[in-house]
C-alpha cells in the first residue's frame, strides 16, 4: 500500500485538517510535558472508575463531536448558500453529510446524555456509584476509541459517504470500496459495545441501588427516563450489532447479506438498521424529557403536573418506538397494508407526546417561574419541538410521505425534533448541573447571550428548509438552483448564528471556569428538589457520607423539612470503594487497533488484536481486587471542609 | 461483594468453551457440511436453543432466586422483541419474497402466500 493511499490527498480543506490535528496535539503534548501533569492525567482521569469523573469526560469529548459535527454542518451550509458553488465537491460533500449525521447521534447525542446519566443517576437514587464501574469505564473508552476511529477517516483512508443510513447495496464492496463504509461499520460497533454495557449497567444501578424507601414510583422523572431509556437500549442495540456485524462480513469477506447478486437482501438492511434507528432516536429523545421535567419542576418552584401519567407516557412511547420503524422507508415499495398499519403506529406516538406537552404547560400554569438560562432553553423547548412533533405527524401519512420524503421537508423535520429536543436538553442539562460537576455555576449573562443566539439561528436556519422541501428541493444534493437561492441563503446566514451562539457558550465555559465564584451551596440553585443537591459541592469521591431515607419524589423538600442532611454523624460507617483501574483504557485501546486493522482488512494484525483484547478479558477473569474502604475519620474530614463547618460544629 | 471469590470459576470456563464451540459447528454446519437447506436450518435452531440454554444456566443465574423477577420480565421482554424483528420483517419484507430465488421450492406461488403470511402477522400483534 502507497503512502497516499492510507493519507487522503489532494484536498485543501482535509490539509488544513490534518494540520489542525497536528497542531492541536503537538499543543497537549506540550501542555501536559511543560505542566508536568502525565502522570495527573493517567492517575486522575484515564483509570478512573469514578461515575462523575467519567461523567465529565464523556460530556468534553460530546463538546468536542459536537464542535466536529457543527463544522461539518457549516461547511455543507456554506456550500448550498449560492447557486453552483464551487466550494465542496459532490463526493467531498457526500462524505461531509454522512459524518454530520453519524458524529451528531451516535458521537455526540448519546454520549452528551449518557454523560449526565452517568453524574446525575447515582446522585439522584442515593447510590455511591455505579452497580459496575470498572464497566463504566470499559463503556467510556469503547465510546471514545469508536469516535476516535470514525473520526480518523477524513484524513486516513477516506470518510463514509453512503449517508448516516448507509443503505445497501451503496454502502456494500461494489458501489463502495475502499476502507470508507469499514471505518463506519467498525467505529459504530466498537461504539455500540459502550453503549450497550451502559444500558445494562445504569439498569442494574437503577434496579438495585435505591436510597431506602425510594419505590419505582418515587424516583425522580430524570432517572425514570433514564430507566426506560435504557431498556429500550438493551433491546434495540443488538439488532445494530447485528446488522453492522453482517454487512462487515458482506465488505470483508465477501458474503451476500445485503448484496444485489448471490440472493441478497439490499433491503433487509434498511429494514434491521430501521428496527435499531427508531428505537435510537427515542435512546436520544426521552433521557431530554426527563432533563426537561426536572428543570420546569425546578424553576416553576412546583412539583411536576402528573408524575404517573408522566411514567406512562414514557413507557408507551418507549413499547411504541419498536413498532414504527417503517415509517423510515414507506416509499420502499413494502405496499399499501403494510405502509397503512406503520402510519397509525406512528399517529399514536403524538398521543403520549401529547401527554407531556400538557403537563409541562400544566406545572407551568400559574407557577412562579425563575428565568434561569436552563429554563430559558426548556421554555424554548417546547414549542419548537412542537412544530417539529406536527410536521412529523405529517410525513407519518404515508400516502402524504411520497410528496414529502426525501426532501427538505424531512430535513427540516428531523433537525426540528433533535435540536430543540436533544440539544437544548444537553445545553440545558449541562448547565443545570454544571455547579455539581465543576464547582461553580456557568455566566448566565454569556449563558443567555448564547441562548437567544443559538434559539433565533436554529429558526432561522431550519424553518425555511419546510419550505425548500414543499418547494421540490431533495435533501443530499450538493448544488441548489437559483430558484431556491433566498431561502437558502436565510438557512446558511442561521447556521452561522448557530455557530456564533456555540463559540459563546465555550467562552461561557472558560470565563466562568476564570471568573465564577467558587464558594457554593450543595444545592446551588436554592429551588432543588431532588437528592444530588442534597449532596455538598464539590461531590466527595463517596457521594454520600450517610444515605438519607425517601418516601416522596422530592426527597429534597422533604429532607429540607426535617432537617436532615446527607452527613449524620452518628450513621457513619466505612464506605466500600471501587479501586481505579488502567485496564479498561488498554483493553479498549487494543480493540482499537484492532479495529483499525480490520478496516483496512489487515486480517492478520487484526487478529492479534483481537487474541490481545481476549487477553484483557481473562485477566479482568481473574482479577480479585476488592477495592478499598474510605474510614469513618476521613469522611468526617471531608464533610466538614466540604459542607465549610467550623470547628464546635 | 459478602461472599468471596475464593472458588475458580470452573463453570463459566466450560460454558465459554461450550457456547464457543456451539458457534463453530454452527459456522460449519452452514458453510461446509453440504446438509442440503432445511437440515441446515433445523440444525442451526437446534443449535441456537442449546446456545441460549447454556447462556441462561452457565452466565445468567436462572436457578438463582433473587429479590426480584427480573429476569423473567427481561426474558418476557426480549420474547416479545424477538417476535416483534422475525415476524414484523416477514411481514415488512414480504414483498421480497415474491420473486423465486431459484432454489427453494416453498417459494412458489409467492403473491398470495406473501399476503396470507402478512394478514397472519398481522393479526399476531
Amino acid at each position: 500500500m502507497q503512502l497516499d493511499e492510507f493519507f487522503v490527498t489532494g484536498e485543501p480543506l482535509i490539509y488544513a485538517g490534518m494540520v489542525s490535528i497536528a497542531l492541536v496535539s503537538a499543543t497537549v503534548i506540550f501542555l501536559l510535558t511543560y505542566f508536568k501533569r502525565w502522570k495527573w492525567l493517567w492517575q486522575d482521569w484515564l483509570t478512573t472508575v469514578d461515575h462523575k469523573k467519567i461523567g465529565i469526560m464523556y460530556i468534553l469529548s460530546a463538546l468536542a463531536m459536537l464542535f466536529r459535527g457543527g463544522v461539518d454542518a457549516l461547511m455543507m451550509r456554506t456550500q448550498l448558500a449560492f447557486p453552483d458553488m464551487n466550494f465542496l465537491n459532490s463526493q467531498h460533500y457526500n462524505e461531509v453529510f454522512t459524518t454530520h449525521g453519524t458524529i451528531m447521534i451516535i458521537f455526540m447525542a448519546m454520549p452528551f446524555l449518557i454523560g449526565l446519566m452517568n453524574i446525575i443517576v447515582p446522585l439522584q437514587i442515593g447510590a455511591r456509584d455505579f452497580a459496575f464501574p470498572y464497566l463504566n469505564a470499559v463503556s467510556f473508552w469503547s465510546f471514545f476509541f469508536g469516535a476516535m476511529l470514525f473520526n480518523l477517516s477524513f484524513v486516513i483512508g477516506g470518510a463514509p459517504d453512503a449517508g448516516w443510513t448507509n443503505y445497501a447495496p451503496l454502502a456494500g464492496s461494489e458501489l463502495s470500496p475502499g476502507p470508507g463504509i469499514n471505518f463506519y461499520l467498525l467505529g459504530l460497533q466498537l461504539a455500540g459495545i459502550g453503549t450497550l454495557a451502559t444500558g445494562i449497567n445504569l439498569m442494574v444501578t437503577i434496579l438495585r441501588m435505591r436510597a431506602p424507601g425510594m419505590t419505582l414510583m418515587k424516583m425522580p422523572i430524570f432517572t425514570w427516563s433514564t430507566l426506560i431509556t435504557t431498556f429500550i437500549i438493551i433491546f434495540a442495540f443488538p439488532i445494530l450489532t447485528v446488522a453492522l456485524a453482517l454487512m462487515t462480513i458482506d465488505r470483508i469477506f465477501g458474503s451476500h447479506f445485503f448484496t444485489l447478486t448471490g440472493e441478497g437482501l439490499p433491503m433487509m438492511w434498511a429494514n434491521l438498521f430501521w428496527m435499531w434507528g427508531h428505537p435510537e432516536v427515542y435512546i436520544v429523545i426521552l433521557p431530554a424529557f426527563g432533563i426537561f421535567s426536572e428543570i420546569i419542576a425546578t424553576f416553576a418552584q412546583k412539583q411536576l403536573f402528573g408524575y404517573k401519567t408522566m411514567v406512562g407516557a414514557i413507557v408507551i412511547i418507549a413499547g411504541l418506538s419498536f413498532v414504527v420503524w417503517v415509517h423510515h422507508f414507506f416509499t420502499m415499495g413494502a405496499g399499501a397494508f403494510v405502509n397503512s398499519v406503520f402510519s397509525i403506529t406512528t399517529m399514536m406516538i403524538a398521543i403520549p407526546t401529547g401527554v407531556k406537552i400538557f403537563n409541562w404547560l400544566a406545572t407551568l400554569y400559574k407557577s412562579k417561574i425563575i428565568f434561569t438560562t436552563p429554563m430559558l432553553w426548556t421554555l424554548a423547548f417546547i414549542p419548537s419541538f412542537t412544530i417539529g412533533g406536527v410536521t412529523g405527524v405529517m410525513l407519518g401519512m404515508a400516502a402524504a410521505d411520497y410528496q414529502y420524503h426525501n426532501s427538505y421537508f424531512l430535513v427540516s423535520h428531523f433537525h426540528y425534533v433533535l435540536i430543540p429536543g436533544t440539544v437544548f436538553a444537553c445545553f440545558a442539562g449541562l448547565i443545570f448541573w454544571y455547579p455539581k460537576m465543576f464547582g461553580h455555576k456557568l455566566n448566565e449573562r454569556i449563558g443567555k447571550w448564547a441562548f437567544w443566539l443559538f434559539l433565533i439561528g436554529f429558526h432561522l436556519c431550519f424553518f425555511p428548509q419546510y419550505f425548500l422541501g414543499l418547494d421540490g428541493m431533495a435533501r443530499r444534493i450538493f448544488t441548489v438552483g437559483p430558484e431556491w437561492f433566498t431561502l437558502n441563503f436565510l438557512s446558511t446566514i442561521g447556521a452561522f448564528v448557530m455557530g456564533l451562539g456555540f463559540i459563546i457558550f465555550v467562552h461561557g465555559i472558560i470565563y466562568s471556569f476564570r471568573f465564577s465564584p467558587r464558594d457554593i451551596e450543595g444545592d446551588s440553585w436554592g429551588y432543588g428538589r431532588t437528592l444530588e443537591w442534597a449532596t455538598p459541592t464539590p461531590i466527595p469521591k463517596y457521594n454520600f457520607a450517610t444515605v438519607p431515607e425517601v418516601d416522596s419524589h422530592d426527597a429534597l423538600i422533604d429532607m429540607k423539612e426535617k432537617g436532615e442532611t446527607t452527613f449524620d454523624r452518628s450513621k457513619l460507617k466505612p464506605i466500600h470503594m471501587p479501586s481505579y483501574t488502567g485496564q479498561p483504557f488498554i483493553m479498549m485501546a487494543i480493540l482499537f487497533f484492532a479495529s483499525f486493522a480490520l478496516v483496512f482488512e489487515w486480517i492478520t494484525l487484526a487478529v492479534i488484536g483481537l487474541i490481545g483484547a481476549i487477553v484483557m478479558m481473562f485477566i479482568r477473569s481473574f482479577d480479585y481486587d476488592e477495592g478499598y474502604h474510605v474510614e469513618v475519620d476521613e469522611i468526617i474530614e471531608t464533610e466538614r471542609k466540604a459542607r465549610r463547618m467550623t470547628d464546635d460544629e | 461483594m459478602e461472599k468471596k471469590h475464593s472458588k475458580y470459576p470452573i463453570n463459566h470456563i466450560v460454558g465459554f468453551a461450550l457456547s464457543i464451540t456451539l458457534t463453530i459447528i454452527a459456522a460449519w454446519t452452514a458453510l461446509s457440511s453440504g446438509l442440503p437447506t432445511m437440515w441446515i436450518i433445523i440444525t442451526i435452531m437446534a443449535l441456537a436453543v442449546i446456545q441460549a440454554a447454556i447462556q441462561l444456566f452457565m452466565f445468567m443465574h436462572i436457578t438463582e432466586s433473587g429479590a426480584t423477577n427480573a429476569p423473567w420480565n427481561m426474558m418476557f421482554h426480549a420474547f416479545v422483541i424477538a417476535a416483534i424483528i422475525v415476524a414484523g420483517s416477514l411481514f415488512v419484507m414480504s414483498f421480497g419474497f415474491t420473486h423465486d430465488h431459484g432454489g427453494g421450492d416453498h417459494h412458489e406461488g409467492g403473491g398470495s402466500e406473501s399476503h396470507e403470511e402478512s394478514q397472519e402477522d398481522h393479526e399476531g400483534h
